[in-house]
């Protein structure tokens, strides 16, 4: 890679093991601003684990973590968060009963009034989060007092994204945003990805789709068993190679061909 | 202008509509008694009572907790009361306080062994349960060798905290209302509100947030100690005795009312109003059954159903109110799968400065 500039974010040589197993072996990555970084890998391939690390919930076993290249600990996805290291995770849930106004101040409440009348500032709340979700292209929202869980999945990624870059978020971690999205939604949360980028965060995307990861990525790592099997920026690889990469090393033509016989055609299925 | 889907798809209305419910049907099967003013000051006062207790419960639910050991917290809070100014002749000044003081302090307990053990708050508050009521038990009955102890409340603490407001209305409606007042301004008004409502909705994802849910249990579980203490030392201050096994039908009462009153039993979800409207329609069926000359046997009957209707009404509005009106808009693919939800921490804030 060209870029010499101190990453924003970087890894070195980190591994974590649960319990004797190895989800991550010796790998390194840099995380630069203004671009989107995205991980690659098959289902159990480490890309989770790799972004816990990244975002505070867990600690390397070994390997080093750097912030503008001094060595830190991330103890607590709060001391990630204190470092501009915000996480849209897989996994769990925002507040789907709470209204969209107080999720997304949740513990940064807005105030107002002076001394022990200080009071929670709803009014802001829901104003500013309407008009980031109407930056974000989400015009349907208009009223932050609607509950979180009426928002599609699509639209809950975004509010996702839109609060971590009100907040100042200089990384951006995304696991997995577009899975289980319509083509649409998915070509959204996209758009608003670069658009993060465009700002100047870094963008670390996970995800298994190769078509997504190549419309907004301006690096890749593959992830294979916990090993990092490549490492490559924009252009220097073809579709194919990344396929092939993704499927663990095993040619994908080989496994179309073995696709082809179980259906019975011998149809190029490229 | 008046936005009447709006309007339904608030926390409160389905309980609303419960009270109104089961007013009318006991306007029509207890006329023309149930109506009238001693009936009503009747049912008034069961709610009252009852909504010092379960507003503070409200709360825990909200965060997704139980407090199973109101019932003994208000024999504890009574008890404490009539042994300092009954028994050893202490002023009330001392007495009421310690009363309440004990209440808050069970509270206490409760919420710093839930959050330190990770133990399920049903099982925590059932023993604290226990252990308060043996505890008490076997206090009484060593200093006084008896269950109840009688105390001659000043005339101060009569008018404030027992006494009437007018005819059969108990000032305890005024303790209910200041106590509904509290309630809503912390819900709503305050950060730790909106710490109880994430802390309820997932408890991770505010922990990741940077809300302080150890401290927001423990005080939760406290508040939830003060009210059954409140209603203990209001009832030594109306009735002038404390009896060691008071306070046990709140338990589920309280629960009931809370439910009823639109709570989501898993935490995240209600308010205050609702749970005031919850605790009339309680009030409102057990005292109601006596003007109806059915008996009052049936009045639990009419509770259990009402229990299973309302939380069945609850969920429906309450998806009603996630549905959160049409997707007009460009209409994608036919509603994409919902992803699981995403976990998003704030970044840059400093400590929390607050609370
Ligand atoms: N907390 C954990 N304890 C034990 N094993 C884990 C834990 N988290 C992940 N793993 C294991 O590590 C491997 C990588 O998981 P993960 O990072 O979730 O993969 P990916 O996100 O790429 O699908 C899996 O085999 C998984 O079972
Ligand atoms: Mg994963």
């Amino acid at each position: 890679m060209s870029d010499q500039s101190t990453p924003y974010l970087s890894l070195e040589n980190v591994s974590k093991t649960f319990a004797g197993y190895q989800a991550l072996a010796d790998v390194s990555l840099n995380i630069r601003q203004g671009e989107v970084l995205c991980l690659l890998g098959d289902n159990g391939a480490g890309k989770s684990t790799l972004i816990k690390v990244l975002s505070g919930f867990h600690q390397p076993t070994s390997g080093t973590v750097r912030v503008e290249g001094e060595e830190v600990t991330l103890k607590t996805p709060r001391s990630a968060a204190e470092r501009g290291i915000s996480t849209v995770h897989q996994f769990g849930g925002t507040f789907p009963l709470m209204s969209l106004g107080r999720s997304f101040f949740v513990g940064v409440e807005p105030k107002k009034g002076v001394g022990p009348f200080k009071v929670f500032d709803k009014k802001l709340a829901n104003a500013v989060v309407v008009e980031q979700m109407q930056q974000m292209g989400i015009t349907r929202v208009t009223d932050g007092e609607r509950l979180v869980g009426s928002l599609s999945g699509g639209e809950r990624q975004v509010s996702a994204i839109a609060r971590a870059v009100y907040f100042g978020a200089k990384v951006l971690i995304l696991d997995e945003p577009t899975a289980a999205l319509g083509v649409k939604e998915a070509a959204h949360v996209l758009r608003i990805i670069m658009q993060a980028r465009q700002r100047g965060i870094a963008v670390v995307l996970v995800t298994h789709n190769v078509t997504h990861a190549m419309s907004v990525g301006d690096h890749f790592a593959v992830l294979i068993h916990g090993r990092k099997a490549d490492d490559f920026a924009k252009g220097e690889r073809t579709r194919e190679e990344i396929t092939d990469l993704m499927a663990g090393g095993e040619a994908m033509a080989e496994l179309e061909a073995e696709l082809a016989d179980l259906t019975g055609t011998t149809n190029d299925i490229h | 202008m008046f936005d009447f889907k709006a309007l339904t798809r608030r926390a409160e209305f389905a309980a609303f509509v419960g009270t109104l419910a089961v007013y009318l049907f006991f306007l029509y099967f207890g006329w023309p008694t149930f109506p009238t003013v001693l009936v009503t000051a009747g049912w008034v006062n069961v709610a009252a009572e009852l909504g010092i207790v379960a507003l503070p419960i409200a709360l825990v639910m909200i965060s997704g907790h139980l407090d199973l050991s109101v019932g003994s917290n208000i024999a504890a809070a009574a008890i404490t009361y009539a042994l300092l100014c009954g028994h050893y002749g202490l002023p009330d000044v001392i007495g009421l306080p310690a009363g309440l003081a004990v209440g808050t302090f069970f509270g206490f307990l409760n919420g710093l062994i839930v959050t330190k053990t990770k133990v399920s708050s049903f099982i925590v508050t059932l023993a604290m349960s226990f252990f308060i009521r043996g505890l008490i038990f076997g206090v009484t009955k060593l200093i006084v060798d008896n269950v109840q102890v009688a105390v001659d409340v000043d005339p101060w603490v009569e008018k404030t905290f027992g006494g009437r407001i007018y005819l059969a209305y108990e000032n305890a409606i005024y303790l209910f209302l200041i106590m509904a007042l509290v309630i809503s301004w912390i819900l709503y008004k305050t950060t730790f509100g909106n710490w109880i409502f994430a802390i309820g909705g997932d408890e991770t994802s505010a922990r990741a947030a940077g809300v302080p849910v150890e401290r927001t249990t423990i005080f939760l579980f406290m508040g939830s100690g003060f009210g059954a203490a409140l209603l203990g030392v209001t009832t030594v201050a109306l009735y002038g005795s404390a009896q060691v096994s008071a306070g046990q039908d709140k338990v589920f009462y309280s629960i009931i009312a809370v439910v009823v009153g639109g709570v989501l039993l898993t935490g995240g979800y209600g308010s205050p109003l609702g749970v005031i409207f919850g605790t009339m329609t309680f009030a409102i069926v057990t005292s109601g059954v006596n003007s109806t000359g059915w008996g009052a046997d049936w009045s639990l009957l009419i509770i259990g159903l009402l229990l299973l209707v309302a939380v069945l009404a609850n969920n429906t509005f309450r998806n009603l109110a996630l549905s959160g009106g049409k997707v007009t808009t460009t209409a994608t693919t036919p509603d994409p799968p919902r992803l699981p939800e995403p976990v998003l921490e704030p970044s840059m804030e400093k400590e929390n400065d607050h609370v």
